[in-house]
């Protein structure tokens, strides 16, 4: 970390430069990679900037989107949040059971009880002091346990004509409604992560929890308050997705936990915790959503060469965070 | 923490190996006691409650059904015993599973070789990319998990190709002695990773790893070809256990075999009392851990109950038996 004189001077050129360059990349590399990415599709592919391409895009990944928002809170406070696919599950058949007795209720509740267990979660991992990939793994299996109990294992439709439709098919100024809920979602928790001293005491945590409490930050509650947060979050991406989809499958939302989990690491968050950004995040989601799109362009390349591309992929990009945060500190 | 782990690391070393052998059984039973008691209850419960429980046949059931899990989990609790975890193992079954057919026509030396080698080959991928290159194990067998079972199913061109090997099928299949081979490759695996885990100095470095990997690193221990080793090892474990269950079905099936199964190995290592934090490998807790979330699941079944509630009731149990070895100082 300290640099000497003598070393500076050996490497040569400006490194002071240099070294910002290079912490610039690791923390913004997702949103460079994203913009290098956009550029090279629109050459090669001719229908890659039109309107409706792109508008694929956002929707594929306003889903995921609203799940990452909680993720990244929770990974940069150093835990993690396996349980938001299931609760996506939920989230979808509490909103497709509740629809036909009122519309509202189907909006409001799947976010009011995922954001329940979430909070479960958070007092598990905060007060008893048990790890959170085990707590939240127990959810994972729990949850998609609750939500095929509750859908008998089947996809629950929903009738149309109700204004839940709205919410998922609907459009404000040509803007699909879940484009606007994930913007909205992007806009606060990235207000909330850089802005408020909750965002402070998050990244407090997941520096050291240890230095956190002995500075008398509220570690506990923090922690509680991000994993409700996540929790709800992804509730609210399932009724949507239930919305969009018109009936709710409780097998919907399958291992987008690890995809969440892959957006927010690829956006430049460190898993160990303490660092990282929400505009990162959202250049992650967008990067998977795009990747996907372009897959799916090519034509030739099946879905089994998506996963794949998709695996090598995160790969490539932990390789080179993990080589550009080498230099940093050398 | 560390202090107490090296004590009991050098107790295991200087006593003879019967005494050892009592002392750290004796341990494991008290550390990891809820796992043992949670599994008795749930034996007198069906030997009370399911009809035919205690024949022959259910039996049977329960432990070829385990097998593939108790392989699997082997391998995670190694993993995690370094302070790592391989989310991958399903992918590689499913990779060992498309790979195995594919060369049966040479024989089944060279189809089983190719299988066990494509599983060594991911495992040195996952080893490689957290020991050399430094990413971390949850990331880097992520990646694996994604892309695995894709790969896997491109080389067998999405279809399920038939397996008709008599040598092959007697490993899903025969039944030696009356007992069914899929367990005598299971509980063979148990043995040699329980051997390796107590009485070699591969097994040291790795809890020792575990505990805390900058101090084995400054103790001269071979931190990062120990690392590479477990993840190997990991990585034939699994192409094993997709072996076994190619084997089982007749076929191989690279878009089911061993899906999700990464998470009920997770489940066993962990409720079978090795801690997530690494510095301890349980490997009859691992076993009995399998075992524990197999019976819940055959419990339920054999009942008519829903078999989706058996999932919620796992993760009850797994919250309860993490709780309790927390209060007992171990996670």
């Amino acid at each position: 970390m300290s640099t000497r004189p003598a070393d500076t001077e050996s490497v040569g050129g400006s490194p002071a430069w240099r070294e910002r360059l290079f912490t610039t990349l690791q923390r913004r590399g997702a949103i460079v990679v994203l913009i290098l990415v956009v550029a090279v599709s629109a050459v090669v592919f001719d229908n890659f900037l039109t309107e409706q391409n792109l508008e694929n895009i956002v929707l594929q990944g306003a889903f995921l989107g609203l799940i990452v928002v909680g993720m990244t809170f929770v990974i940069i406070s150093g835990g993690i949040d396996l349980s938001v696919g299931s609760m996506v599950g939920l989230g979808g058949i509490l909103a497709a059971l509740t629809v036909q007795v009122s519309w509202p209720l189907a909006l409001i509740l799947p976010p009011l009880a995922c954001g329940l267990i979430g909070f479960g979660n958070g007092l598990l991992i905060a007060k008893a002091k048990m790890a959170p990939f085990i707590v939240t793994l127990a959810g994972l299996l729990g949850i998609r346990g609750l939500a095929l109990a509750f859908a008998n294992e089947k996809p629950i439709r929903i009738g149309g004509g109700s204004p839940f439709d709205w919410f998922g098919q609907g459009q404000i100024l040509g803007i699909s409604v879940p484009v606007i809920f994930v913007v909205i979602a992007f806009a606060v928790g990235g207000l909330v992560l850089a802005r408020t001293s909750y965002g402070r005491i998050i990244f407090a945590i997941g520096g050291s929890e240890e230095s956190a409490r002995l500075m008398g930050l509220p570690v506990d509650r923090t922690k509680v308050i991000a994993y409700t947060a996540s929790g709800a979050l992804a509730g609210l991406a399932g009724a949507l997705l239930a919305a969009r989809l018109s009936a709710g499958d409780p097998n919907a939302g399958l291992a987008w936990e690890l995809d969440a989990i892959s957006a927010v690491v690829v956006g430049g968050t460190l898993l160990t915790g303490g660092a990282g950004t929400m505009s990162g995040s959202l250049a992650g989601v967008l990067l998977l959503s795009i990747l996907q799109n372009l897959i799916n362009q090519v034509g030739t390349l099946g879905s089994y060469a998506q996963q794949v591309v998709s695996g090598f992929f995160l790969i490539v990009v932990v390789v080179v965070q993990a080589y550009l945060s080498r230099k940093e500190r050398s | 923490m560390g202090f107490r782990r090296m004590e009991s690391v050098r107790m295991d070393r200087g006593a003879t190996p019967n005494k050892s052998f009592d002392i750290s059984t004796a341990t494991s039973w008290v550390r990891g006691r809820g796992v043992y008691v949670a599994f008795v209850v749930l034996v007198i419960f069906n030997l009370i409650a399911t009809p035919n429980f205690a024949s022959v046949a259910t039996l049977s059931t329960l432990l070829i059904t385990v097998s593939p899990i108790v392989l699997v989990a082997l391998g995670v609790a190694l993993a995690i015993g370094t302070e790592g975890i391989d989310l991958s193992v399903g992918s590689v079954m499913a990779l060992a599973s498309a790979f195995l057919p594919l060369y049966l026509g040479y024989g089944w030396p060279i189809g089983l070789s190719v299988a066990l080698l494509v599983g060594a080959l991911a495992g040195l991928v996952n080893g490689s990319l957290v020991a050399f290159v430094g990413v971390q194990p949850i990331i880097a067998t992520l990646a694996m998990l994604v892309g695995g079972r894709g790969l896997a199913q491109i080389f067998a061109g999405g279809q399920s190709l038939l397996v008709t090997d008599p040598v092959i099928l007697w490993l899903g299949q025969g039944r030696p002695f009356g007992i069914p081979a899929p367990v005598i490759v299971a509980v063979a695996a148990v043995l040699m990773v329980g051997f390796l885990v107590k009485r070699t100095t591969f097994g040291r470095y790795v809890v020792a790893i575990g505990g805390n990997r900058s101090a084995s690193y400054l103790s001269g221990h071979p931190v990062r070809r120990t690392l590479l080793a477990v993840y190997v090892i990991s990585g034939l474990l699994a192409a094993l256990a997709g072996v076994v269950a190619t084997a089982r079905l007749g076929a191989s099936d690279p878009s089911n075999i061993g899906l999700l199964i990464e998470l009920s190995a997770i489940t066993a290592v962990v409720v079978g009392g090795t801690p997530l934090s690494g510095g301890k490998v349980k490997v009859m807790g691992t076993v009995m851990g399998a075992l524990l979330i197999q019976l819940i699941s055959n419990t339920f079944i054999a009942n008519d109950l829903p078999f989706t509630w058996a999932q919620v009731l796992t993760a009850a149990i797994i919250l309860v038996a993490v709780y309790l070895q927390k209060g007992r100082g171990v996670v």
